[in-house]
């Protein structure tokens, strides 16, 4: 069985508790002690029915503001798949919360209600989860229910957000479905009262919607997690470079590259807990045995030598910034990328987007909370990086103030 | 990481949902002992912190552990829970530290709720800050799940924690990719979950796939119970029926390992880990819900446990 990771975006109070509520309920994943709670709570709070929110709105502050602040993740299964959903909020203050959660997504939900039409939020979210790469999209014309089940609205939102995606950068693969979250029409089984359209249900896309073809198995990247190097007698010499295979194929025998030396080796074996194997593809965890002794510690990558990555100290990136101190140019900071830390200085901030017109403002000298711009970064090492769009892994890095520790900005490469 | 189990349903360069997770873990797990200096991994004896040193030898071997195991010992522990732990880490070769709830009693740094058989779950908290600091680490694995509990759900991988050992839930790092933070000062460490993503019948189908041995009172045996607070309480040291109860025997399991006077066990027939796992893709309550009289008191019980410093 295959792992989906599905992240849901939207305006506050377009239904996306609600939507996920539905799924796990439809679709049985839900615990009778949990619908218990939520009754339970739903009565306290003097809702008039069993508001399905209250599932993953599961913080006192949550609970008591009616709204979503961080991320919950929530897990089903059908036969078919297994699901990670991440439930992300609204809220223009916690939109660095809709970005952890959609960073990892192969499909991004975003929920439009059918009254209001794309708000501000929505065209951030769907922005942000292009950025993301998120592959897949879907368009949830959530609340028909309230318009009367009209088709010429869905298609209004339809029209409106197409011209709108015509301005993004990529648009992944979208499509839109007519629902009512709190109904359930569309969500797991066909809506009785939207005859007129002829597509999938939630559930149904997202059991179906291909997923394996999204990561790339073609360009080779190692990143070097963790040396392994056992202490005890019997297993004296070994030396294995463990990782996860962030890119392609890796088979023993193979001639590689290490990187940022540039040493050639060849790949002498792959091991796991279980045993040798065959070959180690993108995801897998794996240990890497050399032919030669060559210098290799946490942070280099394992390439081909045909195959590789930039390798250098300027990187270019679009950043969304998640504090409330600015960036600025001159700005210091920690940078993880890979396996990989060091220290960034940010050197000319080129752009600062408006994600509602995506209209480049080249005057902006700063980055506030929330705001996403176009920087080139100077960086005290090397780091083998490739554009974002060719590989979600080699292509991402965060920036953390060091001062504090905290997490303050999401990269994503564009070039070197 | 096996692909001695072919999934008919998975392409080639695939993985099963288990394989995803297994790779997912290990690498949190190699994350932390390359980031921080001093982990520990701690191990109730329980299902989920079986997984977690079942992924330690995926994420380690041959070399050992570069951590210690540790329990935090309640005192009200399940002794077949207990026997299991010691031989377990012995089999593992590895380093065990107990650190002993009756210990932080002893020395008054923790005071035993009032009541009968109260719960010396929130006790447990001080006796894990002490260990943290005592032992100076800066990184504990735990088993938790976000499948628990919605305060677990919204918890990230990489949790930090204060000098006073305390979850702001409001104030998280943002958490991107596998891009994990653990940079922390003095006095501040990570709590790292590396099985966050695992629901309770993943758990499972791994200790069928790796098969993993776990401790007897997982499957159906036969036991004097008292019904208390719906909860089926097995009659011990600990828990004596009240003037209003009749105890009797059941055929029962339990799906958690806590404290005896506080863990609850299920009418269960399941007695092999095949039928476990067909009894918990059923059920129709989560784990807490059916077991676990401390996650009852309030709707925020968890959060507030949390919080303080709680595993
Ligand atoms: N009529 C109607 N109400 C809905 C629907 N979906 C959600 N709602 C209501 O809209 C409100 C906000 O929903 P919630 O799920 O909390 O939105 P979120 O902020 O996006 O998570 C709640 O009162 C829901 O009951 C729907 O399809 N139809
Ligand atoms: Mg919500």
């Amino acid at each position: 069985m295959e792992l989906l990771r599905l992240a849901t975006a939207g305006s506050v109070d377009d239904g996306k508790s609600t939507l996920i509520g539905r799924l796990l309920y439809d679709s049985k994943a839900i615990f009778e002690d949990q619908l218990a709670s939520v009754e339970r709570a739903s009565v306290q709070r003097g809702h008039e029915y069993t508001n399905l929110a209250l599932l993953t709105d599961g913080l006192r502050a949550e609970r008591e503001q009616g709204i979503t602040i961080d991320v919950a993740y929530r897990y089903f299964a059908t036969p078919r798949r297994k699901f990670i959903i991440a439930d992300t909020p609204g809220h223009v203050q916690y939109t660095r919360n809709m970005v952890t959660g959609a960073s990892t997504a192969d499909v991004a939900v975003i929920l439009v209600d059918a009254r209001k039409g794309l708000l501000e939020q929505s065209r951030r979210h769907a922005f942000i989860a292009t950025l993301l790469r998120i592959p897949h999209l879907v368009v949830a014309v959530n609340k028909m229910d309230l318009v009367d089940w009209d088709e010429e609205r869905f298609h209004a939102i339809v029209a409106d957000f197409s011209a709108f995606a015509t301005s993004l950068l990529e648009v992944a693969d979208v499509t839109f479905i007519p629902m009512s979250a709190l109904q359930g029409d569309n969500v797991v089984d066909r809506s009785e009262h939207m005859p007129w359209y002829a597509g999938l249900p939630l559930l149904e896309h997202l059991e179906t919607v291909h997923i394996a073809e999204d990561r790339n198995l073609v360009d080779l990247r190692f990143p070097v997690q963790y040396v392994i190097r056992p202490i005890s007698g019997a297993h004296h010499d070994y030396r294995g470079y463990a990782g996860q295979v962030a890119g392609g194929v890796l088979r023993p025998g193979d001639e590689v590259m290490v990187l940022p030396s540039g040493q050639r080796t060849r790949v002498a074996g792959i091991d796991t807990y279980d045993g040798p194997v065959e070959e180690a593809f993108t995801g897998m965890s794996v240990t890497v045995r050399l032919a030669d002794e060559v210098d290799v510690s946490r942070g280099d990558m394992i390439v081909r030598p045909d195959d590789q990555p930039s390798t250098s100290q300027d990187v270019e990136a679009v950043v969304c910034w998640m504090v409330d101190q600015p960036l600025r140019e001159g700005g210091r900071f920690a940078i993880k990328h890979t396996t990989r830390w060091a220290r960034a200085v940010v050197g000319d901030l080129r752009y600062r987007l408006d994600v509602n017109t995506l209209d480049r403002d080249e005057a902006a000298t700063e980055l506030a909370l929330n705001e996403i711009g176009h920087l080139r970064l100077r960086v005290t090492a090397p780091l083998m990086h490739d554009p974002y769009g060719e590989n979600r892994t080699t292509g991402s890095f965060v920036l953390v103030d060091e001062a504090t520790n905290v997490t303050a900005g999401a990269g994503m490469i564009v070039s070197g | 990481m096996t692909t001695a189990s072919p999934d008919q349903r998975l392409g080639r360069h695939e993985l099963s949902h288990l394989d995803a997770l297994e790779s997912e873990a290990v690498f949190i797990f190699r994350e932390v002992a390359a980031e921080l200096e001093r982990p520990v991994v701690l191990f109730s004896g329980g299902k989920d912190s079986i997984v977690l040193l079942r992924l330690a030898e995926k994420a380690f071997r041959p070399a050992g552990f570069p951590f210690p195991v540790m329990h935090i010992d309640t005192g009200h522990n399940f002794p077949e829970v207990l026997d299991f732990r010691d031989r377990r880490v012995a089999e593992l070769g590895e380093r065990l530290i107990v650190a002993s709830v009756q210990e932080s009693i002893d020395k008054g740094r923790a005071v035993e709720e009032p009541g009968e058989n109260s719960s010396r779950n929130r006790l447990q908290t001080v006796t894990l800050l002490d260990a943290i600091l005592e032992h100076g680490f800066d990184a504990c694995f735990g088993g938790g799940r976000r499948d628990e509990e919605k305060a677990r759900a919204k918890e990230r991988v990489f949790s930090f924690r204060d000098e006073f050992g305390q979850w702001d839930p409001k104030r998280q790092r943002p958490e991107l990719w596998s891009l994990y933070n653990g940079r922390i000062r003095k006095g501040e460490h990570i709590r790292a979950f590396p099985i966050s993503n695992w629901t309770e019948l993943d758990v499972w189908q791994y200790i069928q796939r790796e098969q993993l041995e776990v401790p007897e009172m997982y499957f159906a045996h036969r036991r004097q119970v008292v019904e208390r607070d719906t909860m089926l309480l097995a009659v011990s040291q600990w828990i004596q029926p009240r003037a209003d109860e009749t105890p009797f025997e059941a055929t029962v399991r339990y799906r958690t390992v806590g404290d005896m006077n506080c863990t609850g066990a299920v009418e269960s027939g399941a007695a092999t880990v095949e039928q476990i796992i067909e009894e918990v893709a059923a059920t129709r309550i989560t784990e807490r819900g059916a077991t676990r009289a401390d996650d009852r008191f309030s709707e925020a019980a968890m959060e507030d446990r949390k919080k303080e410093g709680y595993f």
